[in-house]
Order: C-alpha cells, then sequence, then structure tokens
C-alpha cells in the first residue's frame, strides 16, 4: 500500500469552511423537514384513526404515494418537474432564493411525514378505545379528545421508532446533493475533489454524521425518560 | 310527578344481524338508583351505554333529561356533560396526574379556570377519600383508589345522571367496598343513577329498584325486597340462585 495519509488537508485551504458551511446545511433543511414531516405525520396518523371515512381516506392516500416512490425521484420530482408548473414570478423568486433547498426540503419533509405517520398510527393504535371513551363521555369533542389526549399518549409511546426515523431523515438529507444542495455529502466530495484525498474527506463526513445521529439519540432518550407514561413497562439504565 | 331523567321507549339495537337489545321500556326518575344485572351478554352494559350515545341504537326512542337522544342533530357532547359516567377499566388518562384527570373536563368543556376546578376537584377528593393523591398519576395508585378518582373525575362536571358500569368488575375484593362505600354516599345524596353491577349486596341496601335482563330485553324489574325474595321469572331465579350461591 503507498497511499500517503494527509490529514491536514481537512483544516488546510478551504475545506474547513466548506464542511462546515455543509454541516450547517444539513441541518437546516433536516431540522426544517423534520418539522414538517412531524406535523404531517401526526395529522395525517390521527386522520387514519378517527371515525370519519373521507378523513380517513385522504391520509391513506397521502401515505400511500408518498412512501411508495423513491426519495430520489421525489427531489428531482419537486426540483425539475414542479417549478416549471408554477407562475414565472414564483419561479423567478425561488431561482434566486435557492430553489434546490426548498425542493429537497419539501420532499425530504414529505417522504418522511408518510413514514412518521404510519408510526404515529401505530401508536394510536395501541390505546385502548375505552380511554376515547372516557373522554367523549366527559364532554370532550372528537377533536379534543385527540389533541388532549390520544395524540399526547401516543407521542409517547413512539419515541423510539420516530428517533429511528428521525435519524433516516437526517442521513437520507445527503441525497439532496443530486439536485446541488450543498449539504455535508456535497461537502465531503467537494473537499474529495479539490484534494484527491478521498479517505480523509469521506471519513470526516462520516465522522460529522456520526457525531450528529449519537447525540440526537442520546437527546431522544432523555426526551423518552422525560416523557415517560408512569406505570408502562419501566426502563432500565 | 316529575317527568322520567331517563326514559327508553321500545329501543332496539342490532350489531349486525344480531339483536342485542330488543323493545326496551324503562323510565328511571330523577333521584332514583336502578341496578341492572343479569347474566353476562345480556345487554346490560349495552343499555347503560346508549344513554350517553357511546352507542347508537336503530329502533324507538331515547329520553335522557329531557332531550330525545335518537334523533340526528342532537349535541351529544352537550348531553354529556350533564351525564357522568364509570367504567369497569377506570381508564384514567395514564399521562396526567390525578388532579389533571379530574380538572380536564371542567376546564376544556366548561371553562372554568384552572383554580377553581382545582379546588372543585381537591373538595371532590376529599369526598372520596383520597386527598392526598392530587399530585399522583394513575399508575401509582390501587385500583379502588382509581376508580374513586374516575368517580370524582365524573362528579367534576356536576352531572344530573350518573352511568355505572361494573364499577367493581376490576378490583380486589378488599378494595371492592371502598368503591361501593363512596357510590353509597352519591346515592343518598339523590344522584339519579345506573348501575350495573353483580354486587348483589350493593342492590340490596341501595337500589330502589332492580332490573333483570337476559338476551337483550328486560325480564323482570322489582324492588330489591321483591327481587331478591320472590323472583318470578325462572331465568330470574336461575341467575340469582347463581350469583348468591358463591
Amino acid at each position: 500500500m503507498n497511499y500517503q495519509f494527509n490529514w491536514s488537508v481537512l483544516w488546510s485551504g478551504q475545506s474547513g469552511g466548506w464542511l462546515l458551511h455543509g454541516l450547517l446545511l444539513t441541518l437546516a433543511i433536516s431540522v426544517l423537514a423534520w418539522v414538517l414531516a412531524a406535523v404531517l405525520g401526526i395529522v395525517s396518523g390521527a386522520m387514519r384513526t378517527v371515525p370519519w371515512k373521507p378523513l380517513r381516506v385522504i391520509a391513506t392516500f397521502y401515505v400511500e404515494f408518498f412512501r411508495n416512490v423513491p426519495l430520489l425521484v421525489w427531489m428531482f420530482f419537486w426540483y425539475f418537474g414542479v417549478p416549471p408548473l408554477l407562475p414565472r414570478v414564483v419561479q423567478d423568486w425561488l431561482f434566486n432564493h435557492s430553489a434546490e433547498f426548498w425542493a429537497g426540503m419539501f420532499a425530504l419533509g414529505v417522504y418522511h411525514g408518510a413514514r412518521m405517520s404510519e408510526i404515529i398510527r401505530a401508536g394510536i393504535l395501541s390505546i385502548p378505545r375505552t380511554q376515547f371513551e372516557a373522554a367523549v363521555a366527559m364532554g370532550l369533542t372528537t377533536f379534543q379528545v385527540y389533541r388532549l389526549i390520544i395524540v399526547p399518549i401516543a407521542l409517547r409511546l413512539i419515541v423510539p421508532p420516530a428517533t429511528n426515523d428521525s435519524l433516516n431523515l437526517l442521513k437520507n438529507s445527503s441525497v439532496a446533493l443530486t439536485i446541488s444542495v450543498a449539504e455535508l455529502t456535497f461537502q465531503a466530495r467537494q473537499v474529495e475533489t479539490y484534494t484527491a484525498k478521498a479517505i480523509e474527506a469521506l471519513t470526516a463526513g462520516t465522522v460529522i454524521y456520526l457525531v450528529l445521529c449519537l447525540g440526537i439519540a442520546a437527546i431522544m432518550t432523555r426526551v423518552e425518560r422525560r416523557f415517560a407514561i408512569p406505570g408502562l413497562i419501566a426502563r432500565g439504565g | 310527578m316529575a317527568p322520567p331523567a331517563i326514559e327508553f321507549k321500545s329501543v332496539s339495537k342490532w350489531f349486525g344481524t344480531h339483536q342485542v337489545l330488543t323493545d326496551i321500556d324503562l323510565a328511571i326518575a330523577p333521584g332514583e338508583v336502578v341496578v341492572v344485572c343479569g347474566p353476562s351478554g345480556s345487554g346490560k352494559s349495552t343499555l347503560i351505554r346508549c344513554v350517553n350515545g357511546l352507542e347508537p341504537f336503530q329502533r324507538g326512542d331515547l329520553v335522557v333529561l329531557g332531550e330525545s337522544i335518537g334523533r340526528p342533530g342532537v349535541s351529544m357532547s352537550a348531553l354529556r356533560t350533564r351525564v357522568g359516567m364509570v367504567f369497569q377499566s377506570f381508564n384514567l388518562f395514564p399521562h396526567m396526574t390525578v388532579l389533571e384527570n379530574i380538572t380536564l373536563a371542567p376546564v376544556r368543556v366548561r371553562g372554568l379556570s384552572a383554580a377553581e376546578a382545582e379546588k372543585t376537584a381537591r373538595t371532590l377528593l376529599e369526598r372520596v377519600r383520597i386527598p392526598d393523591k392530587a399530585e399522583n398519576y394513575p399508575a401509582n395508585l390501587s385500583g379502588g383508589q382509581q376508580q374513586r378518582v374516575a368517580i370524582a373525575r365524573a362528579l367534576a362536571m356536576q352531572p344530573k345522571i350518573m352511568l355505572f358500569d361494573e364499577p367493581t368488575s376490576a378490583l380486589d375484593p378488599e378494595m371492592i367496598n371502598e368503591v361501593l362505600d363512596v357510590m353509597t354516599d352519591l346515592a343518598k345524596e339523590g344522584m339519579t343513577m345506573m348501575v350495573v353491577t353483580h354486587e348483589m349486596g350493593f342492590a340490596r341496601r341501595v337500589a330502589h329498584r332492580v332490573v333483570f335482563m337476559d338476551a337483550g330485553r328486560v325480564v323482570e324489574e322489582a324492588t330489591p325486597e321483591v327481587f331478591f325474595a320472590a323472583a318470578k321469572s325462572d331465568r330470574a331465579k336461575d341467575f340469582l340462585s347463581k350469583i348468591l350461591s358463591h
């Protein structure tokens, strides 16, 4: 083996700045997409369990449509497909304001929203029906029951699988490089291109993703403990 | 005579093709305590669940506190604020403290301030004899305590009618009495109560009337004295011999 490691390429020249920008953009697109996914997931997941068919049909359509198309296709769809359909002014505005970022964020959000929806639905289905009955028997409306009882309980139950999918979302944000969002993977490859040091550049990317994900997992573990429902199987450690 | 608090008029109900209630005619006066008993599958829980609209029925009419609930357009939420219900499985909300469980509906439905609702809740907890459990979560209470909280939670809405659907069936024997005692107090205060239960001692002591159901019909109704001493129907006699012999 005659590969010469040179880790200093990561902090000499522009590399450090690129990686930092990539990290910030990855965080920005992931956080916004996560918020979108959470809102879509909670609303559609809850809608799929309500005793009113039209709402269930709409939510089912959303989930089945968006989770069954590859994320990459969605990225292309929102970036190349949708803008030409918009009015000229909107198109111009978008392409002056990082259209690729918004298209990528949107694709990521709706795709993971559909996955989150199923997780929320599973959480809701694990709540005994009698909880719902007890709540409506006190005069609460169906909407209030969902907002105050059903969704808060479901959210506490689904922290582990939701964390799983949140990490997937963060990692899937790298797909946005295909529509030229200069996120972390994009920047790691740029470092590689400029320095011809593939191992160093990609190791940097790998380590940053790993630290981010482990950090999020650690935070979610605390959230899980903080909001655990007393009386359910106690968790150790 | 005051109009009945609850009046079933030829109420029939089907689950699919299976008829679970057949021509139920039953009137319950304000302040009356009626115990509904019968073998399992006789339709007694279904009957009581019709009163606050948890079960829809297909034929007949049911008038609760002057409102016919069989008709479309009746606001069930409004009616339910005046009809409290206690379930076999307690159904406290596990993510809320006892106090939050009791104040939820008064604040969200009746629009009370948090302070007012809390004051009422603490008074009710005194009344069900667990004033020191306000900050606990349901999981940290015994079954009997949870059921008493459930009663307090229902009372917090100041209902005119209380429905009890097998309130002691999920309890250990030594906890049954603490719940029955609270229910007895409530009956003495003049609450209109409809109670599905197998606690025949409670029926004997507290009920004004016992309704015996079998196969979706009201087979017999009588005062507890008459019912326990001289049930008319064979099915009631058979039921009583089984339930009283153990």
